[in-house]
């Protein structure tokens, strides 16, 4: 088939593998460095009522995860029908679905810590 | 029979004209991308689920950090979270074992298959074997706490603020007429939960005199640090709030804070390491198809690649479990 890795030259599919292997090393040695040390700035610094720590680490994830699907699960080989039908349905349920249960789980701590009850005795 | 004639549409030859196979997919791979494309909203599910409960809880969930710090044959030091990122480049190296094996596949070549699926076989395997001492750690528990009457949970710090943990808060010979009871006891078959090392009756002779022991909240405080209660209200919190000892974690009560943080955690991981384990069972298959030479007369390897794409789902899944349950 036309989009098997079998058309690329093997040493060229290989040196791809190996890449990526060590791209996602990095990453994950970043994520453990910077969640070891968790330097200050980047915890009291907070964007979109989250610390950019947090922001640094679902990013990175994201990258991660990009590679994984693309250059593992050759994805980037499939046609772009499938690429859309898998990846937009996942990422537009995923997004619907995290705001919906973040806000309302905000929500609930509002009136646990705002209503006249204590929770704590 | 001109009237049932299908008329031309005029989009022969296009993509999406019918007549084609637009997705230039097997049957096979397809049907692998829908269940990963549900199993993957599965998870999205619990893991949403996951930040709701902390978004719920977010002044007093617990750090992860300090439940997940230990390291084979490193004993009582103090390593948050390399252990679980071992377990991270274990599971992404049998990724890339896999994806040769994949790569290998292309080439027909039967022994290097063979060879990348074995050590994609052992790195699950290791990864299981990971998870598993995870959550024996996890579930022995490490310091022990003081439930309150609400649930909370109180644990004792020494001047500097380190952990101290009951044995050493505990005074006194354990006085209670209270007995393990097992089924072989009682007028029905029933028995309980273990019982703890200690009563609460000692801890609290203990913390009173122990003069510099104080008490740790679940409350987070502005650092992001748990609270520590000046020595009056500490004795305040134990004698009046106390109601019992808990020493390590189940699926009701957990000395890490929210009960519910083990709960998802024994169901998350628990449910990602089930899916490592029947991908490891179905690798196993595939392993002994190819060493029978079942995909050589088949002339293709695409059941490797199959399994291939479980696999690297499942490396996926973790990259996101590792994130959500220890980084953030």
């Amino acid at each position: 088939m036309a989009h098997d890795t079998a058309t690329h030259d093997s040493s060229s599919a290989k040196k791809r593998i190996w890449s990526v292997f060590i791209i996602l090393s990095i990453l994950t040695i970043i994520e453990v460095i910077f969640g070891y040390i968790r330097p200050t700035f980047f915890v009291e610094t907070t964007f979109v009522s989250m610390s950019i720590l947090n922001w640094l680490f679902i990013i990175l994830t994201i990258v991660k995860a990009y590679y994984i699907v693309w250059a593992f699960m050759h994805m980037e080989h499939e046609t772009k029908g499938l690429r859309r039908v898998v990846v937009w349905t996942a990422v537009f349920l995923i997004c619907y679905l995290i705001a919906i249960l973040l806000i309302e789980g905000g929500y609930i701590e509002d009136v646990y810590i705002g209503g006249h009850m204590t929770w704590d005795f | 029979m001109d009237t049932t004639a299908v008329a031309k549409t005029g989009t022969e030859g296009k993509l999406w004209g019918g007549g084609n196979q637009p997705l230039k997919a097997s049957y096979g791979k397809l049907m692998m991308w829908f269940f990963i494309l549900s199993d993957a909203l599965t998870f999205s599910g619990f893991l949403a689920a996951y930040g709701f409960s902390r978004f719920k809880f977010s002044t007093e969930w617990p750090i992860a950090d300090e439940v997940f710090n230990h390291f084979p044959f490193l004993h009582g030091v103090d390593a948050p979270m390399f252990y679980v990122a071992l377990m991270t480049f274990i599971l992404i190296f049998s990724s890339v074992t896999m994806v040769l094996a994949v790569d290998a596949g292309h080439h027909m070549n039967k022994k290097k298959v063979t060879l990348y699926m074995a050590l994609t076989i052992l790195g699950g395997a290791i990864f299981l074997g990971s998870q598993a001492w995870e959550w024996s750690n996890f579930i022995k528990g490490e310091y022990g706490a003081v439930e309150t009457r609400s649930g909370k949970i109180l644990q004792f710090v020494d001047a500097d603020g380190k952990r101290v943990a009951l044995e050493n808060v505990a005074m006194g010979e354990q006085e209670s007429l209270r007995q393990q009871h097992t089924e072989s006891e009682g007028l029905w078959y029933m028995d309980e939960k273990a019982l703890p090392d200690f009563t609460l009756e000692q801890i609290k002779t203990g913390f009173a005199a122990k003069e510099d022991l104080k008490i740790r909240t679940m409350k987070l405080d502005e650092n992001g640090e748990k609270t520590i209660l000046d020595r009056e209200t500490s004795l305040d919190y134990l004698n009046n709030r106390g109601i019992g000892i808990i020493q390590g974690a189940n699926l009701t009560k957990n000395e890490y804070g929210a009960p519910l943080f083990a709960d998802f955690f024994f169901f998350i991981t628990g449910f990602h390491g089930f899916h490592v384990f029947s991908g490891v069972v179905i690798l196993v298959i595939i392993f002994f198809n190819v060493l029978l030479g079942t995909y050589e007369k088949r002339g293709s390897y695409e059941m490797v690649e199959k399994v291939g794409l479980y696999w690297h789902f499942v490396d996926l899944v973790w990259v996101f479990v590792f994130t959500f349950f220890y980084l953030v």
